[in-house]
């Protein structure tokens, strides 16, 4: 069982705020049932301008059920500017912390109540509006929601994004993106090879070889591997590059993924433009 | 009220008669079985009762019988041993609702160059034996397919499953750490060539198991070092646990019909009293061909960690195969290879029962139950919609 405050406890075993607003201002639905967690959140206003009454709804484990009950506390009696600012981690904070693995459910609390206000703001009834591009489909989560948790909650590792929002808890297939994400927010950007010699001018076919070899072992194995899966170099004829899958992988919905946009793309980077990549079934 | 334990199918509680049995082998009769004099001799002596208790609760002769450290490494080593023992053949056949000692192996042997196939399930969690003899081959070493669920219950027929390996001369191992002790097992009547039993799963102690090979069956040693247990698994052996493994096996062998009376009609009770009470629930699994002891209900809307949860406000200990208990955020891998809805597969519990639950214990769960998932579901968005 996980290891929670007495704080999250007391909130899941009796939340406040539990039910729908009559009559809201505004209404924030975020999760779905697939997720395996989804929360709605109503408020409505005085003629202050400050959340008189909120109410939510949720459909998860504990500690999605006691951020659920933390935010209606903590943004109650607030100015929607003021309620802006706060942050998941205000949420993890008011518990007395959440384990790390459950910190996503914090997020969620801060997700719908963005969408609330944004529904309260532009009157129509938004389910969340997704910005950016899906890179983790698994959860249907995108880049723009990765980049800001990693941002606010100045994650470094993968895993940690995986906590926080989700991405990359699925099959997989989205790490190497994800790694990306973090690298890029970190103002990091790694790069193994010197910039001007990424890709190599006038290889021999051999020193083409060993270099597609390396780029697979050293840049797209490890995330393979992290998930239970791998890959293997075949052979290369010319410009085609002919892999296989193994363990994990091979099974995968995502591999045709995996192979364009992490394996072909690598390679593409780092060993020539002309590359094609291909799946030795 | 004291604690009400259903959550048997994840560990037991170790038997009275089997924690005195051990307890002398602590402290009074320490001596190492493998020593030359009397004092380990007494111990050795010991061992083989244990060993023989062993073999008559699974019926086969006690030389085939090899003590390990539980199910997981009977897994593992049945998996690699037989794999090592036939290096010309390279596919490996499992199926998608192995326990993880099996599946994570067998997908572990992927790199190392193995045809490793998943044999599906239909949403019974019945295997789809067609599949099974397509992908059987010359090529296959072995098929380990496990005897009956952990989660759901559902029990395979594991007779035909080693025929179909047979038939193209391959080898067939069973996972059966829930299946000995629950329901009839005979090594001697059956064709089956490699069968793993774990202690604590029939209330004897953690970290005690054993593998049954068949004589003849070639198989290479998993643990190497000295010659203990005929110099197929080296290390000296966890003396006072491997005692009260065959204390335990004799106490199974003698209440196995208990288990199928009384733990069943326990079982029987908790489910349709559950069912009759809670709407939007089911039975996930093969209701005809079950263990006696096991249950898994889903609760459609609501989340598995939450029930359990709130269960643990009354004592009532269950688990779920939901993804927020496990620290994995997709749900069980065996749900969901039955293709249960996502909707459904969150909010899974598994009860599974023991000769030690009492009748009380079930009224008061069927008591407790309904108002805590009325309760999980007045707060869930979806199940206000539902009702
Ligand atoms: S795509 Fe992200 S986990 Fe599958």
């Amino acid at each position: 069982m996980w290891d929670y405050t007495e704080k999250v406890k007391e909130h899941f075993l009796n939340p406040r705020n539990v039910g729908e607003v009559e009559n809201p201002d505004g209404v924030g639905e975020v999760g779905s049932l697939a997720c395996g967690d989804a929360l709605k959140l109503t408020f409505k206003l005085d003629e202050e301008s400050r959340i008189e009454d909120v109410k939510f709804q949720t459909f998860g484990c504990a500690s999605a059920i006691a951020s659920s009950s933390a935010l209606t506390e903590l943004i109650k009696g607030k100015t929607l500017e003021e309620a802006e600012n706060i942050t998941n981690k205000d949420i993890a904070d008011y518990l007395g912390g959440l384990p790390d693995e459950k910190m996503h459910c914090s997020v969620m609390g801060k997700e719908a109540l963005e969408a609330a206000i944004e529904n309260y703001r532009t009157g129509e009834t938004v389910t969340h509006q997704m910005e950016g591009n899906v890179v983790c489909t698994c959860f249907g989560i995108t880049d723009t929601e990765i980049e800001d948790v990693v941002r606010e909650n100045k994650l470094e590792t993968v895993e940690q994004v995986t906590n926080y929002c989700k991405a990359g808890g699925g099959c997989g297939g989205c790490t190497g993106e994800i790694e990306r994400i973090i690298q890029q927010v970190r103002g990091e950007k790694k790069e193994p090879r010197e910039q001007q010699s990424k890709r190599p001018k006038n290889l021999t076919n051999i020193q083409k070889i060993q270099l597609i070899q390396e780029i697979i072992n050293e840049q797209v194995r490890p995330s393979l591997k992290a998930d239970g899966g791998d890959l293997d170099l075949i052979d290369v004829v010319g410009d085609d590059v002919i892999v296989a899958f193994r363990g994990m992988c091979a099974n995968c919905k995502m591999a045709e993924l995996t192979l364009t946009d992490v394996v072909q793309a690598k390679l593409r980077e780092y060993v020539s433009e002309d590359i094609n990549v291909y799946e030795n079934k | 009220m004291d604690t009400i334990y259903l959550d048997n199918n994840a560990t037991t509680r170790v038997a009275e008669e089997v924690f005195e049995e051990m307890k002398p082998y602590f402290t009074e009769y320490y001596g190492n079985p493998s020593s030359m004099h009397t004092f380990g001799g007494q111990v050795g002596g010991k061992l083989t009762e244990a060993r023989e208790r062993c073999a008559s609760l699974i019926g086969c002769d006690p030389s085939e019988i090899t003590f390990t450290s539980g199910g997981t490494e009977s897994d593992n080593w049945a998996i690699s041993g037989i794999l090592a023992a036939t290096p010309n053949r390279r596919k490996l056949i499992t199926s998608r609702v192995e326990h993880p000692a099996v599946l994570t192996m067998c997908r572990s042997m992927a790199p190392h160059g193995y045809n490793v196939v998943e044999i599906d399930v239909d949403e019974k969690g019945r295997l789809d034996l067609d599949q099974l003899e397509k992908e059987v081959d010359e090529d296959t070493a072995l098929v380990t397919i496990m005897w009956a669920n952990n989660e759901t219950g559902t029990i395979f027929p594991v007779e035909k499953i080693a025929e179909i390996a047979h038939n193209s001369g391959a080898v067939f191992h069973t996972d059966a750490v829930q299946a000995v002790g629950k329901i009839p097992v005979n090594m001697a009547e059956s064709n089956i060539d490699l069968l793993s039993v774990s202690g604590h799963k029939l209330h004897g102690p953690k970290g005690v198991g054993l593998l049954y090979v068949r004589k003849g069956v070639m198989l290479r040693p998993f643990i190497k070092g000295g010659h203990q247990e005929s110099g197929r698994r080296a290390g000296t052996e966890n003396t006072a646990g491997l005692i009260g493994l065959g204390k335990a096996c004799q106490l199974a062998e003698e209440n196995i019909d208990r288990e199928n009376r009384e733990v069943k009609r326990l079982r029987d009770k908790l489910e349709s009293g559950l069912l009759e009470k809670c709407s939007d629930a089911f039975v996930n699994g093969d209701s005809s061909k079950r263990l006696p002891n096991t249950t898994s209900i889903s609760f459609e809307y609501i989340e598995g960690e939450a029930i359990l949860l709130m269960l643990d406000k009354y004592q009532i200990c269950a688990s779920s195969g939901s993804a927020c208990t496990s620290g994995s955020l997709e749900p069980s891998h065996v749900l969901r290879a039955m293709g249960v809805p996502f909707t459904a597969a969150h909010g899974s519990i598994r009860f599974s029962l023991s000769i030690y639950n009492k009748e009380e214990e079930i009224d008061k769960v069927i008591e407790v139950m309904p108002p805590v998932i009325k309760r999980l579901r007045e707060l869930s968005p979806f199940g206000r919609q539902q009702k």
